[in-house]
């Protein structure tokens, strides 16, 4: 018995839908044969992973607090992996975006007016496309790998943030502690809805960048070019669109994107630099952008489904005793399953018996 | 399908349960930075919370969550514990200082008890530490006793003022046996890395330290010195298995005296805002067996730690003179906890730029 | 054991393990697949190396469950994208994940345990040699096999017909399929042969470099190996010269920290992710050299057609 893919003639609409409810089931499957063997309940430890996080108001902005950079970031890496670029630094365009969106608050903290969050959320995206364009120009100018430039970036950006915040940013009424001075007012970014939970506009942000990022992507010149100089750069020259252009562009989308992720969680969350501002966003939104198949609206799906996740493997963590190295398996499995179902979308498997196909094994066909 | 309902039912029923159960005991939680299994400095506040179980049994229920990442996971794991029935939290990590006090201010009935911080912004929140320098001092003169080079090669995590203080005392109490002694310093930027820990130690000891001590939690320095045949210290647990030959002594982070009497205060109803910075006298540090090491060296090294026990002595007690040769303290002038806890100078002889 | 000579074997350690996880990913990219999943095949093979080795005393079994668990947890890769012909680079990322999430799970009843050390080799009169003795003939066993692993593999990519397969399937999967060649066969075997090198990589750091296991101990070691086989420009010679290049920048730091050099450490930190910046590009921009070496079906979906 082998495998054999047959490529369909177009993609399958009924796969497209069916895809990922294939893969969640079979993640929940997975999981439960996981958790039995751990000795757990499985039920019950999938009660705790997607169930418990939603029952109350307050983990529901929870939800949204860890969803919102995943989503972010997701939305503009969705840019790059539909034109062929790999920018996997994410992480590192988010810290430097959210150093960028901090030198008022850190610098300048007597500067106290409206206008300094806006020009914050500003300062971070700039940054954060300004160090997503270092990987785009040495890619168009010098040929370079772009996937491992930006991901020695994100190192780069990590130990840069800590000199920071041990060094120049220090705060001055922190005993020399190793973090800045807490934002003043004015460059907190609001909660939503004060009253019930901490979930900020940086959600909004993810939301409202998702649809727009949605509109470009399929209603657009420019989002078909996306798609065009991603499948086959060729057919892409062909129609007279610069691929080095769409490098530049698609990195600085993504990295502007991953920088208001930064400032946004920073301002929004935190209150304040810190050696470390991000558990992985960067790295863990890799992941969202696949789940939620490179589709800005599936991406926000993903990105609450990834957060969940998260919430619910503390969930579990503290009644169940789980170890919250399962979270990780469990995502890297999800992952599998997605990419592995999606298979289904281009394609129709046949199994077939290999005593049948002798000839073709002759040819090399497995 | 119908399982399934009656398993989620079954579930549920055992939670309400739980927290009717809780409601007869005292429940305390407990968030750590890293994974309990480090054998560092989250192994050793779980050991401690292991301890108050055995102590206090059926009166104490216990909850943890390891590896918590500092930021904004922090808050949501905080409030978590908050809401679900803990009536003492256990923040065990400087970076959860600002989270700690947010949950605080909205959950007054639950009390707060953070590591290695200074803020109290609600009378519910306590903050605790404890001197580990006091033990770092009694390494310093074992090490200039031991050494045969006069140089000790040191490696830190990050220059906070709790490393500073470390490497400083470490420097006196060598002074205190070897005025012209030497301490190399190398700043791995990493609590934990075993790798890199390593390497870190090969380089020190190739540029002629011929005793290690650390800063940082894993056991690879030790195991790095036992393989190059010299002698090393311990760092938050005691680290013997990984070096039988190797351990002088082992700064061992004792967490377990002082779980248990806040607990029982919680218990008590005694439980009251403090700012504790606990030591040998209380308990706290405890250094590992004297091994490895001749006689008089480890009865200098008893008398030294009898000494800073009883309070009888300071390390931080003049005539001391910073790095750059001013004067810092005048002899018998004691430093004051305040200048200590934010400390970001050297001490002189100490081989090495801080980083600013 | 003079100073200059212990430093050289402290960067010979440092780079033995991302060379041999690198010249693995190498032969997987010269067959035109790009596995992103190095970090978590290393860690598994660190975790199932440490515990065959304590499980059963002998450093040598435990490198042995290394590479296999190395080349089993790759099978995983290789159905994926090899069969069901997923995005490489997502389920490369998806293995890693998985690796470092299964491998913390399998290892956490191994922490806080000595782990079984290998012995250095010791040939009598060769190691007492002064200067060099030591570094040329007194080394663990594992580092003299990854030397022979490059020559070997430098010698099958380009002095064997099989290493002639293997290169024409990466630089071309169509023609090599119509010139009868089972491209997804010789890509499975590709792509376990460079799992058993991560395994085997990985295996080193718990057994020799830090005979213990700790959760994440291969600490990005995986991603750096990654960089070194495009760095080499997919040369296996050049891949040990860029691991021993790595090797010194990263220990080279810690020695001018230690002799007190007044620069902030996370400069000297970030020196090896730079250098590795530069060299990448210095290499890349020679277009007609990269072209030459670069595998050109690399990273690209096969289906056989029909």
């Amino acid at each position: 018995m082998r495998i054999e893919l047959v490529k369909r003639p177009q993609q399958s609409a009924l796969y497209s839908a069916l895809s990922p409810f294939f893969a969640l089931a079979l993640t929940l499957i997975a999981g439960a044969i996981m958790f039995s063997l751990l000795g757990k309940n499985p039920l019950d430890a999938l009660y705790y992973y997607f169930i418990d996080p939603l029952r109350e108001m307050w983990s529901l902005h929870e939800l949204a607090v860890k969803a919102a950079p995943l989503i972010l970031i997701a939305v503009g890496l969705s840019v790059c992996f539909l034109s062929n670029n790999w920018n996997i630094g994410a992480e590192g365009q988010f810290i430097i975006g959210a150093m960028a969106g901090s030198i008022l608050p850190v610098m300048y903290p007597d500067f106290q007016s409206w206008i300094v969050l806006p020009l914050m959320l500003i300062m971070s995206m700039v940054g954060g496309a300004a160090y997503a364009a270092i990987p785009a120009l040495l890619k168009t100018r010098f040929n370079t790998n772009e996937i491992l430039t930006s991901l020695m970036l994100v190192y780069v950006a990590q130990l840069f943030l800590d000199w920071m915040v041990r060094g120049p940013w220090r705060n001055p009424a922190g005993m020399n502690f190793p973090e800045t001075r807490n934002f003043h007012e004015y460059a907190v970014l609001p909660e939503i809805w004060p009253d019930s939970g901490r979930a900020h506009w940086g959600f909004v942000f993810a939301l409202v960048a998702a649809l727009l990022v949605w509109f470009m992507l399929s209603k657009t010149l420019r989002g078909f070019e996306v798609k065009v100089l991603g499948q086959s750069p060729r057919a892409g020259r062909f129609a007279g669109f610069s691929a080095s252009k769409m490098v530049f562009f698609a990195f600085i989308v993504s990295g502007a994107l991953a920088g208001l992720a930064g400032i946004s969680e920073v301002s929004g969350a935190i209150g304040q630099l810190r050696p470390t501002i991000s558990p992985g966003y960067g790295f863990a939104a890799i992941i969202v952008a696949f789940l939620g198949r490179l589709n800005p609206l599936g991406i926000v799906a993903a990105g609450l489904v990834l957060a969940l996740s998260y919430l619910g493997g503390e969930a579990a963590q503290i009644s169940i005793g789980v170890s919250d190295k399962v979270v990780r398996a469990f995502q890297g499995m999800l992952l599998f399953f997605v990419l592995g179902c999606d298979t289904l979308i281009h394609y129709r498997i046949r199994l077939v018996r290999t005593a049948l196909s002798k000839a073709e094994v002759s040819h090399g066909n497995a | 399908m119908k399982k399934t309902i009656l398993s989620i039912a079954a579930a549920a029923a055992v939670l309400s349960f739980g927290t009717m159960a809780a409601e007869a005991k005292t429940k305390a939680c407990f968030i750590y930075v890293g994974p309990i299994g480090d054998f560092g400095w989250s192994y050793q506040h779980h050991q401690g919370v292991l301890q108050a179980e055995k102590e206090l049994g059926d009166q104490l229920e216990t909850a943890y969550l390891e590896s918590v990442p500092e930021g904004a996971d922090a808050e949501r794991a905080i409030e978590r514990f908050a809401r679900s029935g803990c009536n003492i939290i256990f923040t065990t990590s400087f970076g959860y200082m600002d989270a700690t006090n947010k949950v605080a201010g909205k959950f007054p009935d639950v009390k707060f008890e953070h590591a290695t911080g200074y803020k109290r912004e609600h009378p519910n929140v306590s903050t605790y530490n404890s001197k580990f320098h006091e033990g770092r001092y009694v390494q310093g003169v074992i090490a200039a006793k031991m050494s045969k080079a006069g140089v000790a090669g040191y490696i830190a995590s990050f220059p906070i003022p709790e490393v500073v203080l470390g490497i400083n005392a470490f420097m006196l109490g060598a002074q205190s046996v070897n005025p012209d002694f030497k301490v190399k310093v190398v700043w791995a930027n990493t609590w934990f890395d075993p790798g890199k820990e390593a390497d870190a130690a090969k380089a020190l000891i190739d540029q002629g330290a011929d005793i290690i001590t650390q800063h940082t939690d894993s056991t690879a320095p030790m195991q790095v010195a036992a393989e190059r045949g010299i002698k090393a210290f311990g760092q938050a647990s005691d680290m013997i298995a990984f070096g039988k030959d190797t351990q002088l002594t082992s700064i061992v982070d004792d967490w377990g005296p002082y779980y248990i009497h806040q607990i029982k205060s919680v218990i008590d109803g005694t439980w009251k805002q403090q700012d504790v910075w606990d030591g040998m006298k209380e308990g706290n540090v405890v250094m590992a067996p004297y091994t490895n090491m001749p006689d008089d060296v480890k009865k200098l090294a008893e008398e030294t730690e009898a000494k800073i026990k009883s309070g009888e002595f300071n390390p931080y007690t003049g005539p001391i003179t910073k790095q750059d040769g001013t004067e810092w303290l005048k002899a018998g002038e004691v430093a004051d906890n305040g200048t200590l806890l934010g400390l970001n100078f050297y001490v002189k002889g100490v081989d090495d730029k801080l980083p600013q | 054991m003079g100073m200059l000579e212990a430093i050289l074997i402290t960067i010979a350690t440092a780079a033995t393990p991302l060379l041999i996880a690198a010249v693995g990913e190498l032969v997987v990219e010269r067959s035109g697949v790009l596995n992103l999943g190095v970090e978590g095949m290393m860690v598994m093979g660190a975790v199932t190396g440490f515990a065959a080795a304590l499980a059963t005393g002998s450093p040598w079994l435990g490198f042995l469950a290394a590479i296999v668990v190395g080349a089993l947890f790759s099978l995983l890769f290789a159905f994926l994208t090899l069969t069901l012909v997923t995005n490489q680079v997502a389920t490369g990322l998806a293995l890693t994940l998985l690796g470092l999430g299964l491998s913390g799970m399998l290892g956490e009843g191994f922490v806080g345990f000595p782990g079984v050390k290998l012995a250095n080799v010791y040939i009598p009169v060769l190691t007492d040699i002064p200067l060099v003795g030591k570094l040329f003939f007194g080394q663990d066993p594992i580092f003299y096999l990854s030397i022979l692993l490059t020559a070997g593999v430098a010698y099958f990519l380009f002095r064997t017909r099989a290493g002639l397969t293997l290169r024409s399937v990466g630089d071309n999967h169509a023609s090599a399929h119509a010139l009868g060649i089972n491209v997804v066969l010789i890509r499975y075997l590709a792509v376990m042969f460079g799992g058993a090198c991560a395994g085997l990589a990985g295996g080193y750091l718990s057994i020799v470099y830090t005979p213990q296991w700790v959760e994440n101990m291969t600490a990005g070691r995986g991603w750096i190996a990654l960089a070194l086989v495009v760095f080499a420009s997919w040369r296996p010679w050049r891949v040990l010269a860029g691991a021993y290049l790595f090797g010194a920048v990263t220990i080279g730091q810690l020695h001018a920290q230690a002799l007190g050099i007044g620069v902030p450490s996370q400069l000297l930190s970030s020196l090896p992710y730079l250098a590795t910046i530069v060299v990448l590009v210095l290499i890349s921009r020679n277009r007609r050299l990269t072209m030459v070496n670069t595998p050109a079906s690399l990273g690209r979906p096969f289906v056989p057609d029909r």
